[in-house]
């Protein structure tokens, strides 16, 4: 593998080894790559939560110092925001957005590889943080004058850039998923017979393109303060605070809707699936997610109820955020009535999406209490927040999420997760979610605070803690067993066949795992789950799927992914090539962000940075998207 | 453009189904400067919030508004000449296609001198980063959209470069039509900048 600077992908792509990955463009293998390592995000950030549970366990804990808690409980949020939820979410939307459209591959294949290793090297710098001198620890919204005044430590230097490198990277992706979604859709799938799925990631990608600048804006002003001597949040040179809060969560709130859009989205392809009966209110489904895109953005203060914005404002914002329960309500009616006179089979997937039906619409009241102005006055900052944004997060998207990946599992490896270890870890998940979560509720009307290290003894708060670190432990071990299930599953699980599940979209005509390019022939679809209306008449089953039988064969064909044949068979298709210059670019973006937070010394680290990042643009730019091969 | 095989400038060989290339760049472009919209407008506000808060620093009575409206001028007539750019690129006139590019570049590179020039003056007269909020969000919002003027510069010259090598028409992610939507799009900032930030503070 000898690496000459010049071209190191004259192979074919789908062959093996590190460099294969490296260089990859191809959607799927981006798609894997953004869940594997979400998933290894998980884990830590899982890590950090229980430390945060054994802390506060019991009254005056002495696990972690009050600093160590402030950086875990910061890491805690920011990782499972931004390096979890978010690019599981990127996960299943790259692997699934373009064959749920009926295309081989998204609209800018490396641009697709620049977002993937950007995000992953912004994870890898802002954890490098605890190694040199701690990690931020401002909490994930960073307010003035916290992470401003603190300026001997560059903890919150990672954080700024950090998220700004991010969201870079969100950026790119969500144009590339919109213009997929736009132009690359096959013949015959116009917007409404696209899967909720794909609408909510095109959603998505919408609220990201808008929501991020603000934010973007407000962590350079952030960086600026902090390093430059700026004066955008000193209160006392005439700066104002508040500015920060409004760009902030006019990012922060349709960033909830960013965490949570995508597992709405795979709600709404699991549950007709394993009710047997078509998406009830299909229309209804897709527009109320577009209206929840819409309002959304006009929402963002109830974050800020507190900060003293005047009655107007506040009721303003009030009202919206109760309008915005409206679409989010009519999702819920539409899934209950999908389920409704189905024959519903009780398969893992099926079994969380209906927790998670149940879990958002607890986490979705408490809400709309927090959109009662005077009585989120008292709920502020309490854990009642607390446990509303974790049964919304958790209890919806990490629900959610979990569910699409025991529905997609049998796509990706061609294997079936075991049903009996999956049914486990869904009630270990349930139970101890909800003995975490619930009593987070009580314990916030009772008034104890957040982001606070140790609570005192006395006040009424001791048993509801320890319940809820009981139940953060079985969380933790409903993720290991969900974690031997996929390394069991992955070689020894049940060989899938091309449509496990007898599913109604494009993936499930095609093989599993499905071949570079997708589709041998591109599908043409005239209807609404077309796949099914292929499957089913009005009378009785008729596959008209391409492949022969699966048991086995397929495995083998597709399991040493030569696509020597695959190339053979189809002249006509032409991938695109392998490209290390995404990587390239992101690296030389990452180098540079260093370099800014340490700026005393890191001129020099900018400087190359932007040189490397410019190198692989411009490359990336010239070279041609389909290399002559051989 | 079509001196090339369909199927070798598509991504994902999507000949068969006819996915016009330059209909997904164009799409993604104009998404990336909706999103730039909002970067921009979070600026711009951040600057109207600050307007007066001049502190002890100086304040808009130091814009020297002839100065600017020259140097906003020079900008503008920067999309003219990227007009024609894009003209003489469609019509497959590479040598003109050249000759506009480059005028193009120069006029930016000529904003951008003045824009310099006009910084080094501002800080002689006491307004730097630090002197106020004031200050602060003006040098933020008008950097930035410096900055976006350079990258603007350089796109053009690796367009100029390419149309030495006579790979103008060798489609690969760069073209002059995503240049010139970019450009305009930075040049029609400018005039909202100018507005909000020069004029409408010292009428």
């Amino acid at each position: 593998m000898a690496v000459t600077a010049e071209r190191v992908d004259l192979r074919p792509p789908g062959e093996r080894g590190v460099w294969s990955w490296l260089t990859t463009v191809d959607h799927k293998r981006i798609g894997l790559l953004y869940g594997v390592t979400a998933f290894a995000f998980f884990f830590i950030g899982g890590l950090e939560a229980l430390l945060i549970r054994l802390q506060l366990a019991q009254a005056n804990g002495e696990v972690l110092s009050a600093d160590a808690y402030n950086q875990l409980f910061t890491m805690h949020g920011l990782t499972m925001v931004f390096l979890v939820i978010m690019p599981i979410a990127a996960a299943f939307t790259n692997y699934f957005l373009p064959i749920l459209i009926g295309a081989r591959d998204v609209a800018f294949p490396r641009l697709n590889a620049f977002s993937y290793w950007l995000f992953l090297f912004s994870g890898i710098m802002i954890y490098s943080s605890f190694v040199v001198g701690g990690s931020p620890d401002g909490a994930w919204v960073g307010y003035s004058p916290l992470a401003t005044q603190i300026t001997e430590t560059v903890r919150m230097d990672y954080w700024a850039i950090g998220l700004n490198l991010l969201g870079v990277a969100s950026i790119a992706s969500s144009a590339n998923f919109i213009a997929t979604v736009f132009t690359m859709r096959a013949p015959g799938m116009t917007m409404l017979r696209m899967p909720v799925f794909a609408w909510m990631a095109l959603v998505v990608a919408f609220l990201l393109i808008f929501s991020l600048p603000p934010v973007a804006i407000g962590l350079f002003q952030l960086f600026l303060d902090r390093n430059f001597g700026a004066l955008f949040y000193q209160a006392a040179a005439g700066g104002d605070p508040l500015l920060w809060q409004h760009l902030f969560w006019l990012f922060g709130h349709p960033e909830v809707y960013v965490l949570i859009l995508p597992a709405m989205g795979i709600i709404s392809e699991i549950l007709p699936v394993f009710s047997r009966k078509p998406l009830f209110g299909y229309e209804f489904v897709v527009f109320s997610g577009a209206a929840i895109g819409f309002v959304g953005f006009g929402v963002w203060a109830h974050h800020m109820f507190t900060s003293g914005m005047g009655p107007v404002a506040e009721a303003g914002f009030g009202i919206a955020t109760m309008i915005i329960a409206v679409p989010t309500g009519v999702k819920i009616f539409n899934w209950i009535g999908t389920t409704w006179g189905g024959r519903i089979r009780f398969q893992t997937p099926m079994l969380f999406s209906l927790a998670f039906i149940a879990m958002f619409v607890i986490g979705g009241l408490s809400g709309v209490t927090h959109a009662v102005v005077p009585a989120d006055t008292q709920q502020h900052d309490s854990y009642y927040v607390v446990a509303h944004f974790h049964y919304v997060l958790f209890g919806g998207a990490v629900f959610g999420y979990v569910a699409g990946v025991y529905y997609w599992f049998p796509k990706w490896t061609g294997r079936m997760l075991h049903e009996g270890w999956g049914k486990v870890h869904f009630w270990l998940m349930l139970i101890g979610f909800n003995l975490t979560f619930a009593p987070m509720h009580i314990l916030g009307l009772n008034g104890m605070p957040r982001r606070t290290y140790q609570y005192g003894e006395g006040l009424g708060w001791d048993f509801w803690n320890l319940i809820a670190t009981v139940g953060a432990f079985t969380i933790g071990v409903s993720f290991l067993l969900f974690l031997g299930n996929i390394l069991w599953a992955r070689t020894r699980g049940i060989p899938a066949g091309n449509d496990p599940w007898d599913g109604r979209t494009l993936e499930w005509t095609i093989s599993s795992p499905p071949p570079v390019h997708n589709f041998d022939v591109e599908p043409v679809v005239h209807s609404l789950d077309d796949f099914w209306h292929r499957k089913y008449a009005e009378d009785e089953e008729g596959r008209l799927v391409k492949m022969p039988a699966v048991t086995g064969g397929t495995l083998v064909e597709t399991g040493g992914e030569g696509e020597g044949d695959t190339h053979d068979a189809h002249e006509d298709i032409h991938m695109p090539s392998p490209s290390y210059y995404p990587a390239l670019s992101s690296l030389g973006l990452v180098i540079t962000g260093y370099g800014l937070i340490y700026l005393s010394w890191g001129w020099a680290a900018v400087v190359v940075g932007m040189m490397i990042t410019l190198w692989g643009l411009f490359g990336w730019s010239l070279e041609p998207i389909t290399r002559e091969e051989h | 453009m079509a001196s090339h095989p369909v199927a070798e400038t598509l991504p994902g060989g999507h000949a068969e189904s006819g996915h016009d290339i330059h209909r997904i760049r164009k799409t993604a472009m104009w998404v990336f400067l909706g999103s730039e919209c909002l970067f921009f407008g979070a600026m711009i506000a951040t600057f109207l919030l600050y307007r007066n808060s001049t502190g002890d620093g100086p304040g808009p009575e130091i814009f020297d508004i002839p100065f600017t409206s020259a140097s906003s001028f020079v900008l503008l007539m920067s999309s003219l000449t990227m007009v024609l750019a894009h003209d003489a690129f469609e019509r497959g006139d590479s040598r003109q296609a050249r000759v506009w590019l480059g005028g193009t570049a120069l006029l930016g590179s000529t904003f951008l001198a003045g824009q310099i020039f006009e910084f080094t003056e501002f800080i002689h007269e006491g307004l730097t980063l630090p002197t106020s909020p004031f200050a602060s969000s003006f040098y933020m919002l008008t950097g930035f959209h410096g900055i976006h003027v350079a990258v603007g510069v350089m796109l053009l010259m690796a367009m100029f470069i390419l149309s030495l090598n006579g790979r103008l028409y060798d489609d690969r992610g760069l073209n002059v039509e995503l240049v010139g939507l970019y450009w305009h799009f930075v040049d029609i900032v400018w005039i909202v900048i100018f507005t909000v930030v020069y004029l409408l503070q010292v009428l």
